[in-house]
């Protein structure tokens, strides 16, 4: 990673102002979501909008045809290009033979994106921002940090410095006296400009309009007052019919803002008269800028499906940390690389893509539709095929395929390591550059066996009539024996023998999500050939990264290679795999399993494991059989957000894992509960390692050691 | 629908006042801006876009009343205190209003003026948006506006203030007996 780039994020996760006003947003912001949303089935709306959407992307050229003769028809004249200089040169052009001296703009990203303005000023013409957000950060002179509030990451007291700069009179910082400033001097510039220069949220092909959503009112004085008005939209803005207004003005705000609609909605097609009698001179631009080239690519056609609400932004654990500076570009956050891949170049991400922690709770709340996390780690995978893996990384996949090996590495380094140790099952503090990884948390002290060793120690039950093959996985078979052991136990008891096939290798994870693909291929071949050797019943797993690796993964690793000769099998063994907590809730819902009766537990709260929840969609079966032992389930704020883990995540950017897990702490101790459970061994790793040193008493359990010691005898 | 317009208009900050003749709303109307203290003087003008409402009232009761005009200029609504205008449908599931305001004096006396006043026949209620696309030509007007409660902004540290570029307040008055757009 760049040193610059490391410094932007130090010195976004040290700007108490930005993580304080980002947090709270993105605490509210869910709430308010979800309100909005009453009543309306998500699912079925954001399908609606993929495939509405989808159709306008792969029917590009159709739908600009036939929008700009439908335009035309009506008197709107439209310019299509790819190039944004030619975007900028045309806007120049009308403003010089309109003698235009001042334009007023309201909220447009696409402008942004060809950084229009100084183009502008530099001939001469005066240029003003008036949506308020935009206006601020005009008068700071940064970029916007966020696609919808662009000025997120500013105090009041930081507005009310500019604010009084540019008004040459001290102004307290009181918000509603600073936007009556803004009402104040924005006025007579909107009444004085010769031209006026918008976006569009959408751009229909039926009829040839355009729609403008807004909350301020801007859009309507910049589309209104000036004699001439410029529409910059992008081709990605394009939908086929009317009707399709509908759900997108349905989705749009509430996924937004949490609004049921926004104050003001304006659909334009076609010049109307100015207040002198004349008619409005109206331009409207297409831009394309590469997205037709994104729309031709199979598997970013998806990010056209955009509608620019910024939600995945919102509900990021990294951006409301770090904000949207870092990402050094016109667009942020999730959505946000993936477009700053295409519209600037691939080598652009380069960096910002290494912020994507793939907890995937963008995933879940796009209206789109769009599989953002699958994407950025589709910007990752062609990073690494460009570029090559690095040989660091190279020599570490070497290790950490060869399973004899790489514990041998783990735990003389943890035996070197001793001192460190401290003959607690932790490893607390590491000297030097390592320092930075038990950082607010202590790493697990490597097991003196591990789980493949133990395993052949442990007598099962004779002539159980079901196998399942057991796929342990890095932390358990090295850090956590233990949990396996209970699982053992646990499957024997419901009449399932357990085998643990010794060729069972890294899940591949590791080097899927850092983009070497070829190297998750070999692991995905080898576990194959494992698993499938003996035959089974089911293939059980205890960590939902494998589950979901053994599941999803190995099938698409092979497809996005195009390899297609194991993809038979790689389906067999999804067929078979399954996780933890849904097939032993299947096994006592069966009855062939029996915790025992009449348990008073107590207090226990839950984290979902990102896998688990959003991938597998297994979390209510931990929750059900944790109660069903005799616990009682206290939920906490926001179980479902990533405890910063994610895999090697947590060791190259550790100043981001670090506060998120931090966040989890506080969210687990406030439940007041003395034992939190979780499903995945990467979770405790990081939540068990936090509480440690946190020292609060807070027991951090897999739930399969806490159904282990509740069976029925 | 008028009950659920009511209250979505009402949660988004707007005020919602309904009458069952055209003579009674115009008698509220005469009220208010007095009330607000239209007067012939910058700032403080009344400007009312042409409608069919104006033609179903005695318009002398408002014509009395100093600094209101009819004919809506540019430098008189940007100087109004009120403006007025009539819409021509309103969604009962979001508190919006919807009206085809090709004629730009019907945009200068919602936009411009402190205060909007929009005048709407109850008739002209629709349950939803698709009830309203399903029904509108956007060939036969090349501005729909639509709105849903007063300017608003949340830039500043998220914190929502009304009123930042257009009205600070929205007064909604439904009348029943007004007959016409639809």
């Amino acid at each position: 990673m760049q040193q610059e780039f490391k410094q932007s994020i130090d010195k976004a996760l040290h700007n108490a102002n930005l993580t304080g006003a980002l947090g709270k947003f993105s605490e509210a912001y869910k709430v308010n979501r979800a309100k909005a949303y009453e009543g309306i089935d998500f699912e079925a709306l954001r399908t609606t909008i993929a495939g509405l959407k989808g159709y306008a992307a792969s029917h590009l050229e159709e739908l600009s045809d036939q929008f700009q003769k439908n335009a035309e028809a009506k008197g709107a004249k439209v310019f299509r290009t790819n190039d944004p200089a030619k975007v900028r040169e045309y806007i120049l052009k009308v403003a010089q033979e309109n003698g235009v001296r001042s334009v007023v703009k309201s909220k447009s990203m696409a402008t942004e994106e060809i950084h229009l303005n100084p183009y502008l000023e530099k001939a001469g013409i005066e240029v003003g921002e008036t949506d308020l957000g935009e206006w601020i950060i005009q008068l700071a002179g940064q970029t916007p940090s966020h696609m919808v509030m662009p000025a997120i990451h500013m105090t009041k007291e930081e507005v009310a410095d500019l604010f009084s700069k540019e008004v040459d009179e001290r102004l307290a910082s009181d918000i509603p006296r600073l936007v009556k400033v803004a009402r104040n001097e924005l006025r007579p510039k909107f009444l004085k400009a010769d031209m006026g220069i918008s976006g569009g949220n959408m751009a229909v092909a039926e009829t040839g309009s355009i729609a403008l959503v807004t909350n301020e009112g801007n859009a309507r004085l910049v589309t209104s007052l000036p004699k001439i008005h410029i529409a910059v939209v992008g081709i990605e803005k394009l939908v086929a019919k009317f009707s399709d207004i509908g759900p997108i003005l349905k989705a749009l705000p509430r996924s937004a803002t949490a609004q049921l609609l926004t104050s003001y909605v304006s659909i334009i097609s076609g010049p109307t008269p100015n207040s002198d009698g004349s008619m409005k001179d109206l331009h409207i631009i297409l831009m394309d800028n590469r997205r037709s080239e994104m729309a031709a690519d199979p598997m970013f056609k998806e990010a056209m499906q955009c509608i620019r609400c910024a939600s995945c932004l919102n509900v990021c654990p990294i951006f409301r940390l770090v904000g949207g500076h870092v990402f050094g570009k016109v667009y942020t956050g999730g959505i946000g690389t993936i477009l700053t891949a295409w519209y600037d170049e691939l080598k652009s991400s380069e960096d910002i893509q290494g912020l994507c922690i793939q907890c995937g709770a963008c995933k879940d709340v796009c209206p789109g539709k769009i599989d953002i996390p699958g994407l950025i780690m589709e910007l990752r995978r062609r990073l690494v095929k460009e570029q090559g893996v690095p040989l660091v990384q190279k020599s570490i996949y070497a290790v950490v395929n060869n399973r004899r090996l790489f514990h041998g590495m783990l735990r003389a380094a943890s035996v070197a390591g001793k001192p460190f140790s401290k003959g607690t099952k932790f490893i607390r503090h590491l000297p030097m550059f390592l320092a930075d990884l038990t950082d607010g948390r202590s790493l697990p002290a490597i097991a003196a066996k591990p789980f493949r060793d133990v395993f052949k120690t442990i007598e099962q039950p004779k002539g159980l009539k079901e196998k399942a093959v057991f796929y342990g996985g890095c932390l358990i078979d090295f850090a956590y024996p233990e949990m396996g052991v209970a699982l053992v136990k646990i499957l024997n008891r419901a009449g399932i023998e357990v085998l643990f096939p010794e060729g069972q290798t890294c899940c591949g994870a590791p080097a899927r999500y850092n983009g070497a693909y070829e190297t998750a291929a070999g692991n995905a071949a080898d576990n194959i050939e494992a698993l499938l050797a003996e035959p089974a019943d089911y293939v059980i797993s205890a960590c939902p990264t494998c589950t979901v690796a053994l599941d999803h993964e190995f099938i698409a690793t092979f497809e996005s290679l195009g390899r297609k000769k194991l993809l038979p099998q790689a389906r067999e063994l999804a067929a078979k795999t399954i996780d933890f907590s849904t097939l032993v809730k299947k096994l006592v819902d069966k009855g062939r399993l029996s915790l025992k009766e009449g348990q008073q537990l107590g207090a226990i709260t839950y984290h979902d494991s990102c896998h688990l929840k959003r991938t597998l969609k297994a979390d209510q079966a931990p929750r059900q059989l944790l109660a069903q032992a005799g616990y009682e389930l206290t939920e906490m704020f926001e179980c479902d957000t990533c405890c910063g883990m994610g895999g090697s995540y947590s060791l190259k950017l550790p100043e981001i894992s670090a506060p998120i897990l931090q966040r989890k702490l506080k969210n687990i101790k406030d439940t007041g509960a003395p034992v939190v459970a979780m499903d995945c061994p990467g979770c405790v790793m990081q939540i068990r390692g936090g509480m440690d040193q946190d020292g609060a008493a807070v027991r951090v359990q897999h739930t399969v050691e806490l159904i282990a010691v509740q069976l029925k005898d | 629908m008028f009950n659920q317009f009511k209250t979505r208009a009402e949660g988004v900050s707007a005020e919602v006042h309904r009458f069952s003749t055209p003579a009674e709303a115009l008698d509220f109307l005469v009220g208010f801006v007095r009330a607000e203290g239209v007067a012939d003087q910058p700032g403080q003008y009344g400007v009312f876009a042409d409608c069919p409402f104006l033609a179903a009232v005695d318009r002398q009761q408002l014509e009395a009343v100093a600094g209101m005009s009819f004919a809506v200029t540019r430098e008189q609504a940007a100087g109004a205190k009120v403006g007025i205008s009539q819409l021509d449908w309103a969604l009962a599931d979001t508190g919006t209003l919807v009206q085809d305001a090709t004629a730009v004096d019907k945009r200068l006396v919602s936009t411009l003026p402190t205060i909007h006043v929009a005048l709407i026949a109850t008739s002209g209620l629709r349950a939803d948006m698709p009830a309203w696309l399903a029904e509108i030509k956007p060939e036969s007007a090349n501005y729909i506006a639509m709105i849903t409660g007063p300017s608003r902004t949340a830039d500043i540290e998220r914190v929502l203030t009304i009123g930042v570029h257009g009205p600070e307040r929205l007064v909604i008055v439904f009348i029943d007996q007004l007959g016409g757009a639809h």
